[in-house]
């Protein structure tokens, strides 16, 4: 079973490295909107670092949202989707790998890039690892959430906005962590209350969503 | 156990018929409860110490947020039977019910807000309470466009039913991650109305109210629920028969 | 009754633009809840008979 879990990994990896481009937007939409902010409110340098953690968050969430909107959509169109329902290992094994795979070529490099633009809206650098981990544990809850409107959402036409109308309000508790635990850091405050808050949501997250994710894969199949 | 009362709730024809039964006395109910209870809140109940005369707004903001909160309990309840068992009748009390809780929603939202200006001296802040309550409405609107975005009327109903679902094991987490993040930013220095406080004549009219909204609730959910098992079973022969004497009647 | 007068009844001791103001929102919502499935009702009745009618005539 573990087989078809790396099968799938292997697979998702591939796929994926043949578009890079589509790899690369959400990345590039994410540095955009953390560009955006110190030119919306200004270039003061104290300011921008107050609002930092809300900022990168914000602009996280948002960069997740938009890259899971085409999550299960060419498996939907050419009809691997159906393959996988029929096939005989548990759905929510095979949307897990997907998943995963996914986080691990978007998810992470969005992490990985986020110090860079950190310390371009000032945040100290001694927060840095505070952030890299709560965006590491907070950024699979996304992409986990978000695969559950995904598989909702996939047999329509015009899913996005949608997707973020559903899915929006239930990234609020990583958001309120996630800026928690940097505000704490920022003030010098220890943060791993929140991060090992942040960590048992993961632990939810991966247990429950795939089941979630399967169920809506099916109904969206069954249309 | 026996389960037959269970399984009458399966067919369509036997709610439809149990429930015209049902929806006098509940509307009934609900006029003389309500208007008991608004009336006594609005003029017998003595004032408040603090707020004197704008705390009566609680008999109808209270009543509200129970019902919008217990409207999602009830389409999650809802999700996991129609998910489970496969019955259409839970598929249609979930999409009839979210319109309602949204609608509860927003009057818990807007009266908390004009409460909020004598009392706070603002229409809104960012109180745990309020918040939560406004994002159960974003929660709400999430499963009604979802449940219109999808043509496929069995499809549309298990797709609200699994996101119904999914937002219900999500409002647990939700409402203390805002109570958290709210101690976080400000000192909780205004605690609305301590309940315990309160003497019998203030809160007997609010449970009177409270039980008003409920039976409210149940009258509505009963009205559109029914219209809905008529557009769902319209080409059955019962339903052929009612609207030929319902439309008969009206001549 | 709490109040002297029916004037103190209204001015709810000048909050009365605010408790009359919610109660005015939430009733009106709570009336539009009730007539809008009774409307839908109807046309669905209207629509449904006609329906009816027409295939009977087939």
């Amino acid at each position: 079973m573990s087989n078809v879990f790396t099968l799938l990994l292997v697979r998702e990896a591939r796929l994926l490295f043949r578009r890079p481009a589509e790899l690369a937007n959400p990345l590039v939409f994410f540095a955009v909107v953390i560009a955006l902010f110190p030119l919306a409110v200004g270039p003061e340098s104290q300011q921008l670092r107050n609002l930092s953690p809300g900022l990168l968050w914000v602009a996280a969430l948002l960069a997740v949202l938009l890259s899971l909107d085409g999550l299960f959509r060419s498996d939907f169109e050419d009809g691997s989707l159906e393959q996988w329902v029929v096939s005989p290992h548990p759905l929510s094994l095979l949307v897990l790998a997907k998943v995963v795979a996914h986080w691990l070529f978007s998810g992470l490099a969005l992490v990985l890039l986020s110090p860079l633009l950190a310390l371009m809206l000032g945040l100290p650098a001694h927060c840095v690892p505070v952030l890299l981990v709560s965006l590491l544990l907070g950024t699979p809850v996304l992409s986990l959430l978000g695969a559950v409107g995904a598989a909702l959402t996939v047999g329509l036409k015009r899913g996005g906005l949608l997707l973020a109308l559903l899915i929006l309000p239930l990234y609020i508790p990583v958001l309120i962590l996630g800026t928690g635990a940097l505000q704490a850091s920022l003030q010098g405050l220890p943060a791993a209350g929140q991060l090992l808050w942040m960590a048992s949501l993961t632990a939810l997250a991966v247990t429950l969503a795939p089941f979630a994710i399967a169920a809506g894969l099916k109904i969206s199949i069954g249309e | 156990m026996n389960w037959t009362w269970f399984h009458k709730w399966g067919s369509p024809k036997w709610f439809y018929e149990m429930s015209g039964r049902w929806l006098p006395w509940l509307g009934v109910a609900a006029i003389l409860l309500l208007a008991v209870g608004l009336a006594w809140g609005l003029a017998f109940a003595p004032p408040e110490k603090y707020q004197l005369d704008s705390y009566r707004i609680i008999y109808i903001h209270v009543p509200a947020a129970f019902l919008a909160q217990s409207c999602y309990l009830l389409m999650a309840i809802a999700g996991v039977v129609s998910l489970v068992w496969k019955m259409k009748l839970a598929d249609v009390a979930l999409q009839q019910a979210a319109p309602i809780g949204a609608w509860l929603c927003f009057v818990s939202l807007v009266s908390g807000a004009i409460w909020g200006k004598p009392t706070w001296g603002t229409y809104w802040i960012w109180d745990a309470r309020l918040t939560s309550m406004l994002i159960l409405l974003f929660l709400y609107f999430g499963v009604i466009a979802l449940g219109n975005a999808i043509s496929n009327r069995d499809s549309a109903a298990k797709a609200c039913a699994v996101l119904a679902l999914v937002g219900a094991v999500n409002i647990p987490i939700i409402k203390y991650s805002v109570e958290f993040w709210n101690t976080l930013h400000q000192p909780a220095t205004f605690t609305v109305t301590g309940k315990a406080s309160m003497s019998a004549d203030m809160w007997l009219p609010l449970l009177i109210s409270v039980l008003g909204f409920y039976c409210f609730f149940a009258t509505v959910l009963l009205m559109r629920m029914r219209l809905e098992v008529l557009r769902r079973e319209s080409r059955a022969s019962w339903v052929k028969a009612e609207v030929a004497r319902l439309s008969g009647g009206n001549r | 009754m709490y109040f002297e007068s029916f004037a103190e009844f209204v001015a709810m001791g000048k909050h009365g633009a605010y408790v009359w103001s919610a109660y005015g929102i939430t009733l009106a919502v709570l009336a539009l809840n009730v007539v809008l499935p009774i409307l839908a009702r109807r046309r669905y009745l209207k629509d449904e008979a006609r329906r009816l009618r027409r295939e009977e005539v087939k």
